[in-house]
């Protein structure tokens, strides 16, 4: 049953879904508690217009997507810093601005086809060594920058006590902005733009219903962020279904099932 | 006794609105102000210029002789408005009084810290919701928490933001002799902003009247005057002064 484990394309996608897991569910905490759930899918959309001008400059994909989509993040957080709009308003204007260029950047190269759809659905089977590497990177750089956790996670709570306590919280939110816009486009190489949103959301908020604290609200998703990327793979293999997929059904399975057993237990929060 | 606080002619804007003009005051170490004026006088604006969360637009403001955003963050303690607190937040009490001490959310809190959060939960007798989810205290519970967060780092000013709202006679009743308690120990500077004037002219050693301007500072009967109050007030304040005076004369 786990001969599978010997195949390259499965070992890649492996470390990927692991890794991807890592960081969504990661970053996914600060993303669901600060009320953005919508944030990932509008940054992956972002990350479509991104994909889309690389294919029409005829350049790699990621390189364009990580910028562009970066770019969009610093503007989502600029106009929720100057302006009194909602912070999903925000998200969905410069949400459906990036969707629309991708759309016109596609139509400008007539023979497009296969790139962009590959990233719209994911395809964690054909992750190559490069996409690990940078995926790499992006869980080191999550680990290099763990002891900012706590003043995100005070911002996250109360942004005025925050402040009162001189923390740097605007510098902090374009900091955490760029990194989970970067962690979205490399994401969407391995869950496709259409279900990125559900790993950064689920796991967390799985988590949020099974944790006391923030500390174990962020290991419990980091953890399930993991656990269900290396289910859904098997899983995948073994049902012969999308494997995108199956992570996100894994995910939702476990949220299911904390929120019963949460009901039953008669929790509110 | 030096000054602790010193304004000179602060203007705050926002927009075309003007939050607070030309304001002059100073306040000597140890007092125990209490801040009123109707809603939308500047009261918060007031307290947010002394923690450095607004800037003037015109003017000097001096908090131990320093701007605000040079104060360490150790010397101020801050009650905020309960309103902006997210119960949905995982947290248990003990948490946030640990920010108190460490000026970040904890990861993990060491064995000194705790235990210093324990004493400053015993002094506000809520030893016992150490280990309560935020989100199933009390209005009045959770004003304790604050409180402890703000005695656990011990600062020389504290800065409470209608700290009553939302907790009843008796949890206030508890929350100003704590208060007093620290004061009288520590010799804190202590500003608070309520709608309470009975409980203001009772604990406080100073009273502040505030509409947008200054229209009074000083000892609670010097402050709180019918004339004063009709200022800041209009008809609601001459209502409220005869309220007092019958609690008073009863």
């Amino acid at each position: 049953m786990l001969d599978v484990l010997s195949y390259p394309f499965f070992q890649r996608a492996l470390i990927a879904g692991i890794l991807v897991g890592f960081l969504a569910g990661y970053y996914g905490v600060f993303i669901v508690q600060r009320g953005l759930s919508f944030l990932g899918s509008g940054l992956a959309h972002a990350a479509f217009g991104g994909v889309a001008l690389g294919i029409l400059l005829g350049m790699e994909p990621l390189w364009i997507a990580v910028p562009f989509t970066v770019v969009v993040a610093i503007g989502i957080t600029w106009v929720r810093e100057k302006t009194t709009l909602g912070r999903d308003t925000a998200v969905g204007i410069f949400f459906s601005v990036s969707m629309a260029l991708g759309i016109i950047f596609l139509a400008l190269k007539r023979d497009y086809s296969a790139d962009a759809f590959s990233y719209l659905f994911g395809s964690i089977l054909s992750v190559r060594n490069t996409d690990l590497w940078i995926t790499g990177s992006m869980v080191l750089i999550a680990l290099l920058t763990w002891p900012l956790w706590g003043k995100w996670a005070y911002a996250t709570f109360d942004r005025e006590l925050a402040v009162s306590d001189r923390l740097q919280v605007v510098r902090h939110d374009y900091l955490l902005s760029i990194l989970v816009a970067v962690t979205t486009v490399v994401a969407v190489k391995v869950v496709g733009i259409v279900l990125i949103a559900a790993f950064l959301v689920i796991p967390p908020a799985t988590s949020r219903l099974a944790a006391r604290s923030f500390h174990t609200m962020t290991l419990y998703s980091v953890l399930m962020g993991v656990f269900s990327a290396v289910a859904g793979l098997f899983l995948s293999y073994w049902w012969d279904l999308p494997s995108g997929a199956l992570i996100i059904l894994v995910q939702a399975v476990l949220f299911f099932l904390f929120l019963g057993y949460r009901l039953l237990a008669g929790h509110t929060h | 006794m030096s000054d602790i606080i010193r304004i000179e002619n602060v203007t705050v804007q926002f927009g075309n609105y003007q939050a607070l003009e030309d304001i002059s005051l100073s306040l000597e170490e140890g007092s125990f102000v209490a801040i009123v004026g109707p809603n939308g006088s500047g009261k918060s604006t007031f307290l947010k210029l002394l923690l450095g969360l607004e800037k003037p637009d015109k003017g000097l403001v001096k908090v131990f002789n320093k701007s605000p955003q040079e104060l360490s963050p150790q010397q101020v303690g801050y009650v905020p408005q309960f309103k902006t607190l997210d119960r949905s937040f995982p947290a248990i009490s003990i948490d946030l009084v640990a920010t108190g001490i460490y000026g970040h959310w904890p990861a993990r809190i060491s064995k000194e810290s705790r235990q210093n959060c324990l004493e400053a939960l015993g002094r506000v007798g809520a030893e016992h919701l150490a280990q309560r989810p935020l989100g199933k205290l009390s209005g009045g519970e959770l004003q304790r928490i604050y409180l402890a967060r703000t005695f656990v780092r011990k600062p020389e000013l504290v800065l409470l933001d209608e700290p009553a709202t939302g907790i009843d006679a008796v949890g206030e009743e508890d929350m100003h002799r704590h208060l007093d308690d620290y004061h009288r120990e520590t010799g804190a500077t202590i500003l608070m902003v309520t709608h309470d004037w009975l409980t203001a002219r009772h604990h406080a050693s100073h009273v502040m009247v505030l509409n947008r301007k200054l229209i009074a500072l000083g000892d609670p009967d010097i402050a709180l005057t019918e004339d004063n109050m009709r200022r800041a007030f209009g008809h609601m304040g001459h209502i409220h002064i005869m309220e007092r005076n019958a609690h008073r004369h009863a």
